[in-house]
């Protein structure tokens, strides 16, 4: 009982982390209809910012909340411009091309980021900064509950409701749900569809920093490659949410943490990453809308 | 006229290569310099380029300088066996210094084995490298030894009765370490009480590690790299498991006291060498490395100084340059006083010698005993 606990404590957590980056896919997708396969990577970028400027201002060894705050905005920022960046120069000019051409150009931006951060950065791994100190919330029967599983808990919840208010509660929330639905008719009603787009990954890329200095503050290891497999599997906890769907990549990101975790500690630890695919198969066949998504008819 | 001089631009540059050979004994290396287990690629080459100064400054091998062609692998296997391709192929090199990893010297051995061109490990320990072909050799033990070791020291020393293993599937070296201890370990006595694994690049290692708590053992082998071991022992001390951690030298990095922190401290691993030892020929290499580079030199720079110092005194006794009499002198090392001490060459072309016994203690490495085969 007291191993469930424990299992089920480390695989939310590992669900959050999961989920603070799913939702960077489900916003763009969801406003542009496109996989944004970058996003993992200007989440890496978002590490490695924290990290210089940790070191350039000399906090790399001072834990506490204004290192924190310090650091999350050095790597908001980074990650913003980043997305922006992308955003101008890879997919705009793509905008009405076929989605086939926006989704390869997605993976040489990736690919870009991945191996022109290994020239930059360097290829060997880099110890990412103490940010806070970890220490136990809640202990009961040898399962301890840690901040940093909390912090991030809280933080992608937090994020996710800050979206859903974003999204349906504000001006610029309905700008977006305009031109998710038709960009043309949306910009006959006076939105600026290149301004919207821009503030979607503006958020999107600003979120990946957020979960790159809570990732960075839980596994103090990062390398240029850090984002392959962490954006995989956050790309189908997206997917098995219903992508576009902000809820539902909350949901799905904590499935996947969850059902990763519970493989490993009862099956086999080689099934992990099998695991995650498997699920992905399964959904495309099963419920391609994904578990909150909608079926949509497309009109010819 | 223009064929001409075409035909002289395309000649020239192989009279120069000629020309230069003559003078000059080219060797290669290629090594992890950045990627995943950089820190062994970089030290041990620095170990390599200081042999190679060294016997320069003395005049070179049979009145000839080394000029040494220093390659990259980045930690890719594909990249280890183009590399060592460009060495013998365009350098031309009469042998190499191949990889720390045992993976990249399985990937890169078989071409210079097919090319007839000697070469020379520093530190890949898994068994399977050296059964690729009679002109690839190693400077260190092998992984069943590793593995040995430390069953015999947690069985002997710490008294240890259930241990559990932690095991990396994605490196044979680690899988090699992993095999050898758990198979000592029974024959001893010991109880396995579980058998985990992880892949390298992972970065959650809990769900193991709770399953692994679960079943009380009084120490956990680990035999992966620093990168998982310093993120593997922090998620083990959160989890509440205060049994040491044993490992092999895969750990032997300041990067784990940097990733792993407080959380390393206190736990084992099997070395080549150790920087406390007061053998001359040690505190002489010690001080050598400290005065050109200003760094305390780990084990993996202690093996490149080895390899190089080996394979420089069978080319000085070969009677000419070719890759078949640089082996047949290779194969005769007997002996050879090196830093990672007494080292001779087997029938299997591994080397026969024992290893040491390391705690760690934040940067500092306490020497704890001397494990012989």
């Amino acid at each position: 009982m007291q191993d469930f606990v424990q299992h089920l404590i480390n695989g939310l957590s590992l669900g959050s982390i999961y989920a603070l980056i799913a939702l960077g896919y489900t916003m763009v997708y969801g406003i542009l209809k496109m996989i944004n396969f970058a996003h993992s990577d200007v989440y890496m970028v978002g590490a490695f910012a924290a990290y210089y400027v940790a070191r350039w201002l000399g906090i790399d060894a001072q834990p506490g909340l204004p290192t924190l705050i310090t650091l999350l905005i050095a790597s908001m920022v980074v990650c913003s411009v980043l997305g922006l960046l992308i955003e101008r120069l890879a997919y705009r000019p793509l905008r009405n091309s076929p989605k086939l051409n926006i989704l390869i150009t997605a993976i040489g931006v990736s690919l870009l980021l991945e191996y022109g951060g290994q020239v930059v950065f360097g290829a060997d791994p880099k110890v990412f900064p103490e940010v806070m100190k970890d220490f136990v919330i809640f202990s009961a029967g040898g399962v301890e509950l840690k901040s940093f599983d909390v912090t991030v808990l809280i933080v992608s919840l937090l994020a996710m409701l800050g979206l859903q208010f974003l999204i349906h509660k504000t001006k610029v929330g309905r700008a977006m749900r305009a031109v998710s639905s038709n960009i043309s008719v949306a910009s006959l009603m006076g939105v600026n569809p290149d301004r919207i787009i821009a503030f979607t990954f503006v958020i999107g890329s600003a979120l990946a920093g957020v979960g790159s200095v809570l990732v960075g503050m839980k596994y103090p290891k990062i390398d240029p490659l850090m984002g392959m497999m962490i954006g995989l599997k956050a790309f189908v906890a997206a997917v098995l949410g219903g992508i576009g769907n902000v809820g539902g990549a909350v949901i799905g990101a904590l499935i996947m943490g969850l059902s990763e975790e519970m493989v490993v500690g009862y099956l086999s630890s080689t099934y992990r990453d099998a695991l995650a695919f498997g699920i992905l198969i399964l959904i495309l066949i099963f419920r391609p809308a994904g578990i909150l998504g909608k079926y949509s008819v497309e009109k010819v | 006229m223009k064929r001409l001089l075409l035909s002289l631009v395309l000649v020239l540059p192989l009279l120069a290569g000629c020309t230069k050979k003559d003078n000059v004994i080219t060797i290669g290396e290629y090594d992890s310099m950045t990627g995943s287990e950089a820190t062994f690629g970089l030290s041990s080459n620095k170990g390599v380029r200081l042999a190679f100064d060294e016997i320069n400054a003395a005049g070179g091998i049979k009145g000839k300088k080394i000029d040494l062609k220093a390659m990259d692998d980045q930690g890719k296997n594909e990249e280890a066996a183009s590399a060592v391709t460009r060495l013998i192929t365009s350098n031309k090199v009469v042998a190499i210094i191949g990889g720390v990893a045992s993976g990249r010297s399985k990937a890169a051995a078989p071409i210079a084995q097919s090319h007839g061109v000697p070469f020379v490990s520093p530190a890949s320990t898994n068994p399977d490298v050296t059964k690729i072909g009679d002109y690839v050799f190693r400077v260190c033990f092998i992984d069943p030894f590793q593995g040995a070791v430390m069953s015999k020291f947690s069985s002997e020393t710490l008294k240890i009765k259930k241990a559990a293993v932690l095991r990396d599937v994605k490196n044979d070296y680690s899988v090699g370490l992993a095999d050898a201890f758990v198979e000592d370990f029974k024959k001893r006595g010991g109880e396995i009480v579980s058998d985990l694994s992880y892949q390298s690049g992972d970065i959650d290692f809990k769900a193991q590690l709770t399953q692994i708590r679960s079943k009380n053992p009084e120490a956990i082998y680990v035999p992966g790299y620093y990168t998982e071991v310093g993120l593997i022992a922090q998620q083990a001390r959160q989890l509440g498991i205060k049994v040491p951690l044993m490992g092999g030298d895969g750990w032997d990095s300041d990067k784990l006291s940097e990733i792993g922190k407080e959380a390393v401290n206190g736990n084992y691993y099997s070395n080549h060498y150790t920087t406390e030892s007061t053998e001359p020929a040690v505190t002489e290499f010690i001080k050598k490395f400290k005065a050109k580079y200003n760094e305390t030199p780990d084990a993996l720079a202690a093996l490149g100084y080895d390899a190089a110092k080996i394979l420089a005194a069978a080319i000085e006794r070969a009677p000419d340059l070719s890759g078949k009499a640089i082996r047949d002198e290779l194969a005769k090392t007997k002996d050879f006083a090196g830093v990672t001490g007494k080292i001779t060459l087997n029938e299997n072309r591994d080397a026969v010698k024992s290893a040491v016994v390391i705690q760690v203690d934040g940067k500092n490495r306490k020497y704890i005993s001397t494990v012989a085969p």
